[in-house]
């Protein structure tokens, strides 16, 4: 089955970046995929989102309206998605900034506290990797090889000196829904 | 070589570079802002030519001067952007010069939304400039659909000597698909010695290029010459493509991401047991008559769907002649219809309309 994913926070949480590393190693392992970025006045300040299909057959409408995956990344972005995640499938939430929420009890709620995880870190922008790493644990169709192939293919060059810290941050999200489930 | 992913702009960007584009000139306007960008690092990297105007008007004079040169030129933009641009395309089509136009379409009218839309057919397929002229445009579905109609179009325009177009909704130009761009294609790099190029010495006689003919005999007599070549368009360039039509009794007309959600809808029409099907106009203009006759007698139903108010369903009641019933389904300003929806539309079709 198709994994129709939406990825949701506010602008600078790195929201694009964890839906293009996840339709960039679909590429890489030769599956259908779309990444389609919100684009507009909200990504101005407000919430950004991004939308991402991967299929291992051609992929026909772009859109997710209801996606089966849903990471959160902030409060305002669950109000806005949660509804439409369909039964059965799977919410991803920042717990750090999204505490004391009744969630319906037709999904799986992943609750992480990326955040707080990333301040351990000693940096806040790993928040997406520590995402990606909890995502992880609910792939149908990407490996983690794959994914880390693609993580060193984004951190190159002048960025290269980010990669241990975005994997062990991958690595960190990924225990944490592992051992949480 | 393996697919990669891109965003549409870039995608389209690149393809023109790999149809032989030697310059490109625009003026920046969203939705289409990636593919200028683009150019602007790697024209330069093959040697190539790229500007940015002061202003549409300006860009597209620019083109209207290469091309003259004899070079093979592109600009984009969005469409108050290709509104602004109408004068200079229907000068380059008086003066039968060839040149790739992208519009990456957003609502409208006037400033619009930034937002995906189609609201451009008529502007695309009547155009908004002066004089008896047309276009040759192409409307794909799909990034890689865009890449190999860009790589082409240079040589088509070329071959025709006259401007061809490019219309896109904003999503396409916005999402990332994978998309293979190296797909061979034949350039067909022909001398154009009607080129102002600057050779007129040793050619023994100046080229002009000109749309101006005072005399109304000149200008008929060149005007029926550009009508030779908008028949033979019409009569060879038209594109498109049916699916699941051999057993329709309803099919859909759409084109671009229309297209893509309508193939959606039809996959839940299916699931239900009925029988619908898809008539995907690839060229705008000439619009695919061959299509609609191309459908068998089962077909009973067409319903147009497109992301504006009306605008393509007027070339679908010309191309079926009242032949079959016709109904319409479109939003507007930017709006872009979930499949559920247009399913809804095709279930209260055939569940109301006698569908048999």
């Amino acid at each position: 089955m198709d994994q129709r994913i939406i990825v949701a926070g506010f602008g600078g949480q790195g929201v694009m970046l964890l839906g293009q590393v996840l339709s960039y190693t679909a590429t890489a392992l030769d599956l259908h995929t779309v990444w389609i970025p919100s684009y507009g006045p909200e990504t101005r300040g407000g919430t950004a989102n991004c939308s991402v299909i991967i299929s291992d057959t051609p992929i026909h409408s772009p859109l997710v309206e209801y996606p089966n995956i849903l990471l959160a990344l902030n409060e305002p972005s669950l109000r806005k998605f949660e509804n439409k995640v369909t039964p059965g499938g799977v919410i991803i939430t920042n717990s750090s900034l999204i505490k004391d929420h009744v969630f319906r009890d037709d999904v799986t709620v992943i609750e992480i506290p990326a955040n707080d995880m990333a301040l351990g870190l000693e940096n806040l922008k790993t928040v997406n990797m520590i995402m990606l790493g909890a995502f992880m644990t609910q792939s149908t169709f990407l490996s983690e090889e794959a994914i880390h192939k693609t993580l060193e293919k984004t951190f190159s060059g002048a960025k290269a000196a980010l990669l241990p810290l975005n994997q062990q941050a991958l690595a960190m999200g990924y225990e944490h829904a592992r051992s949480h489930a | 070589m393996a697919k990669v992913l891109m965003k549409g702009n870039e995608a389209m960007a690149l393809a023109a570079i790999k149809g032989g584009c030697d310059a490109f000139f625009g003026y920046p306007i969203t939705p289409q802002n990636e593919l200028p960008e683009y150019l602007s690092y790697h024209m330069q990297e093959h040697g190539k030519i790229f500007v940015q105007a002061e202003s549409e008007v300006a860009a597209i004079n620019m083109v209207y001067g290469a091309a003259g040169a004899g070079a093979r030129v592109l600009t984009s933009s969005s469409s108050p952007g290709i509104a602004l641009k109408q004068e200079g395309i229907s000068y380059m089509a008086g003066s039968e010069l060839p040149a790739v136009i992208i519009n990456v379409m957003r609502g409208g009218p006037g400033l619009g939304s930034i937002q995906p839309s189609q609201a451009d057919y008529n502007q695309v397929t009547r155009g908004g400039g002066n004089g008896d002229y047309h276009l040759l445009a192409y409307a794909p579905e799909s990034i890689q659909e865009a890449v190999d109609i860009i790589k082409d179009a240079f040589r088509v325009a070329d071959k025709y000597r006259n401007p061809v177009m490019v219309a896109i909704d904003g999503l396409i130009g916005q999402m990332m698909e994978p998309v293979d761009l190296d797909k061979p294609i034949d350039l067909d790099l022909q001398s154009k010695p009607w080129a102002a190029d600057g050779h007129g010495a040793k050619r023994g006689k100046n080229n002009k290029i000109l749309s101006l003919f005072l005399d109304t005999k000149d200008l008929e007599t060149h005007n029926l010459k550009l009508k030779v070549k908008y028949d033979q368009m019409v009569s060879e360039e038209q594109r498109y493509e049916l699916v699941q039509t051999d057993d329709a009794e309803l099919v859909i007309v759409a084109y671009g991401s229309m297209a893509r959600i309508a193939r959606s809808a039809i996959a839940m029409a299916r699931q239900k047991g009925y029988r619908v099907g898809m008539l995907r106009p690839i060229t705008l203009w000439p619009y695919p008559v061959q299509g609609f006759e191309a459908l068998a007698s089962n077909v009973t139903h067409l319903l147009t769907a497109e992301m504006s108010l009306g605008q393509m369903h007027q070339d679908v009641l010309i191309a079926n002649e009242g032949q079959r019933q016709t109904h319409w389904f479109g939003r507007t300003g930017g709006v872009v219809p979930s499949a559920d929806e247009l399913f809804d539309v095709i279930e209260n079709i055939i569940l109301k309309g006698g569908v048999a």
